[in-house]
């Protein structure tokens, strides 16, 4: 299969290209960051992404999705990491999605996939508990309780968690934190009353909240996935999840290096473009080289997910890890080849440096990945 | 079946068949490589034998017409052809500077009679060809290069040096930048000439680099005669005359496609990754990982950049194949190559500490880890500076303004 896209994929590109721009570009985001309203995001954009197929980018036509897979979902992220479109594509269509379909019972898949791609239930995963991404650390626990088990706990750092309808959250029911058996998926509803959640507004103005449990009552049927097995299920998530916040980065550094590029072309010192100036072009000629390199990487993972998803982890690690790199160095470039407008608030391309930080951090940085790679390899 | 994949099995059945089992080490180097030529010998059977199967099925050179010794293969095709050659670890049956630069160059400029001559000598392996670009006074500024080429009736008269000439002492004829008018702005008296390397008053001299060998030489033209005409309609010249910076040009871009294709970490490791190599070398720490920390770091970087280039070459490839050509791109993929290729083998080197500096009574053996180590620092350098791929990328790709 070449890498590119199909024709296909690329009409779906043009779509989202000219729904976002219209519909939801940076001013929209900002609209949000500023007023503030509770959800963190607009309900009626969401609902306008879910009558396109959107909400159900990767679900089966069966279940009521437009069946498009994670190359269909990546195209759509970059549009929005181009557009810093808030909504929870991300925590519903990709994370819930993925969960759901790869590892749900058919009764757990006809419960939810259908909802999930009307956009009406919103989906959030609990993975983390401290402040750097690291999933086999649970100590969220499930005791057995009768028929079921009894949750008790705290999460951090779950994207959308505030106004999620469901949450699919790691726990641990054998071994000690840090054991990546033992850990178990349940499939709660969020609005239980033992569970307390709280809003952290985040630098990127992106929504996150802290999740804690207490003694929430569960049974066998509310498991997503194997008892103490659960953490394959987790990295397959995680794995698509990394791909498509590769995705979105993509995007996020493409845009802001068009933007940065442009900018080398209009602004005059010292008589000329400064776009003129060798100090300036070869450090963009590097970034627009290592952009290349990005792009590769995040097509690579998302193929890799479409074709065979079980063994796609190790390369959607490496996307995640080459695009936060390259995401990062995009947006610091964009920052300081603007000079001093680049600090400002009016101007956009520090929304993107510090969306680029947020999501570079989730789900592992480039340090972890690297890591990961390394162990992998046996060294 | 679709034809496409009707030519996949074929293939597969044709390399099978036809390819010998010695011939499927899938390491070429410079030293095991066929590079063909009027001084070349078969280093095997296996190798003439790999050689000549693939002559006769036009397989030296598939893309090129089959009237000029090709195969007249599609891109596709081409590519289908390349992975299953991949796939069975195959060397490539001939390669060398004709079929890589001076071919593609002929196939958009060269007449008729041309291509006959010159591209079928290529893919017959009977000439190997080199390049006559650079000078002592033109290095990255290529285009303000002095060799005197004038016009005497029958014939040019050249006078000048060129150097870095690779291979010069063992090519049989040489694609040459010359000066035929030294009023015009220096891009417009430049001529593209194609002369035998066993005209009187050419001479060769090997230059001795850091690494202490290479194939680079000195190649001097002391008032060389080169007739204007091979015969009807195949002139010495390729283009028009003063229009030699086209030509150029195209080929620059071939070279650089070349150069940025090449597999990077290849040959630094052997079959095994780099980090497998250290953990070997070095050992692993209580919690498996390499007991060197930093070295750890840099390994794994490499090999996630290294992974995203080769990606990366596939996925322009296919681009161009769909339409959108390389075009200035190429650059891109020789910057990244020649920079991946240096610090493979730097780690290498890092890897195997003190013991790899150990050079001998007979100083840097012929294709040691010192010599490839010390002459991998070349690769930035030739084909264009990392520093001149950035102006083009500025230029050409970025559209950025000229000062």
């Amino acid at each position: 299969m070449p890498l590119i896209l199909s024709e296909e994929q690329e009409m779906l590109q043009d779509a989202a290209n000219g729904f976002l721009a219209e519909k939801a570009p940076v001013s929209a985001f900002r609209k949000v960051r500023d007023n503030k309203p509770a959800d963190g995001f607009c309900r009626e954009l969401w609902s306008e992404m879910a009558e396109m197929g959107w909400a159900g980018i990767i679900v089966e036509e069966e279940h009521g999705g437009s069946g498009f897979g994670y190359v269909g979902a990546g195209v759509l992220a970059e549009q929005m990491g181009r557009n810093l479109t808030a909504s929870p594509f991300f925590s519903t269509s990709v994370l819930g999605a993925t969960a759901i379909q790869q590892y749900g019972t058919e009764k757990q898949k006809a419960e939810n996939l259908a909802a999930i791609s009307s956009g009406e239930t919103l989906y959030a995963l609990a993975v983390d508990e401290g402040p750097r991404h690291n999933p086999s650390r649970v100590a969220f626990s499930a005791k057995p309780s009768g028929n079921g088990f009894t949750l008790s706990g705290t999460k951090t750092f779950v994207a959308d968690g505030h106004v999620a309808d469901k949450l699919i959250i790691s726990a641990r029911t054998s071994g000690e934190p840090g054991d990546p058996n033992g850990i178990t998926l349940f499939l709660v509803n969020a609005n239980a009353p033992e569970i307390t959640r709280e809003h952290t507004p985040m630098v990127d103005s992106r929504n996150a909240a802290n999740l804690s449990v207490d003694g929430l009552e569960v049974t066998g049927d509310d498991i997503l996935g194997e008892l103490d097995g659960g953490y394959g299920a987790l990295e397959g998530i995680l794995s698509a999840g990394r791909a498509v916040l590769s995705a979105e980065m993509s995007g996020s550094a493409q845009q802001v290096f068009g933007v940065t590029t442009d900018y080398l072309k209009e602004r005059e010192q010292f008589g000329q473009k400064i776009g003129s100036f060798q100090g300036l072009q070869h450090r963009a000629a590097h970034l627009a080289t290592e952009i290349e390199m990005m792009k590769s990487a995040v097509l690579k993972s998302l193929k890799d997910l479409d074709e065979d998803f079980d063994n796609s982890g190790l390369t959607c690690s490496l996307a995640k890890a080459k695009t936060g790199q390259v995401a990062q160095l995009a947006t610091q470039e964009a920052i300081q080849m603007h000079g001093g407008i680049g600090v400002t608030d009016e101007y956009d391309v520090g929304l993107y440096f510090k969306r680029v930080h947020v999501a570079q951090q989730m789900f592992g940085d480039a340090g972890f990945h690297n890591d990961r790679w390394a162990k992998n390899s046996g060294f | 079946m679709s034809d496409l994949e009707e030519f996949r099995a074929e293939t597969r059945t044709w390399l099978d068949e036809n390819c010998p089992v010695e011939m499927r080490d899938g390491d070429i180097t410079a030293e095991n490589q066929c590079w063909g030529g009027r001084q070349w010998k078969f280093q095997s059977e296996a190798q003439k034998l790999w050689f000549e199967r693939a002559l006769a099925k036009g397989y030296t050179v598939p893309t090129w017409p089959t009237e000029y010794g090709g195969a007249g293969l599609s891109s596709d095709e081409a590519k289908i052809l390349e992975k299953e050659r991949q796939a069975i670890n195959a060397r490539k049956p001939l390669s060398n500077f004709g079929i890589s630069m001076l071919g593609p160059a002929l196939l958009a400029y060269g007449t008729h009679e041309q291509k006959a001559q010159h591209l079928t000598g290529i893919a017959r392996g009977e000439i190997r060809w080199c390049q006559g670009y650079s000078e002592p006074g033109a290095g990255s500024d290529l285009a303000s290069l002095k060799s005197k080429c004038e016009d005497k009736g029958d014939h040019w008269l050249i006078n000048g040096q060129k150097i870095w000439t690779s291979n010069a002492d063992i090519s049989d004829w040489i694609f040459c930048l010359v000066r035929t008018d030294f009023d015009a702005p220096k891009h417009q008296g430049i001529t593209f000439i194609l002369i035998d390397m066993a005209s009187e008053g050419i001479s060769v001299k090997p230059i001795v680099l850091i690494s202490g060998h290479s194939p680079f030489c000195e190649t001097f033209f002391d008032d060389v005669k080169v007739p204007k005409s091979y015969g009807d309609n195949n002139a010495s010249v390729v283009g028009e005359v003063n229009r030699g910076w086209d030509v150029a040009k195209n080929l620059l871009v071939h070279e650089r496609g070349m150069l940025g294709t090449m597999s990077p970490l290849r040959g630094t490791t052997g079959p095994e990754s780099l980090g497998k190599f250290a953990a070997e070398q070095i050992g692993l720490d209580a919690a498996g990982r390499l007991d060197d920390p930093s070295l750890r770091q840099r390994i794994a970087q490499a090999e996630l950049d290294n992974w995203a280039y080769n990606l990366t070459v596939e996925r322009l490839t296919d681009e161009a194949n769909a339409g959108n050509g390389l075009g200035a791109k190429s650059s891109m993929l020789k910057y990244a190559a020649s920079e991946l290729t240096k610090r493979g083998t730097e780690l290498r080197m890092d890897i195997e500490g003190t013991t790899a500096a150990i050079i001998g009574e007979d100083g840097i053996e012929y294709g040691s880890l010192a010599n490839n180590w010390l002459y991998n620092r070349a690769y930035s350098i030739l084909g264009g500076t990392t520093e001149v791929q950035f102006n083009i990328i500025s230029k050409r790709v970025l559209g950025l303004p000229s000062q």
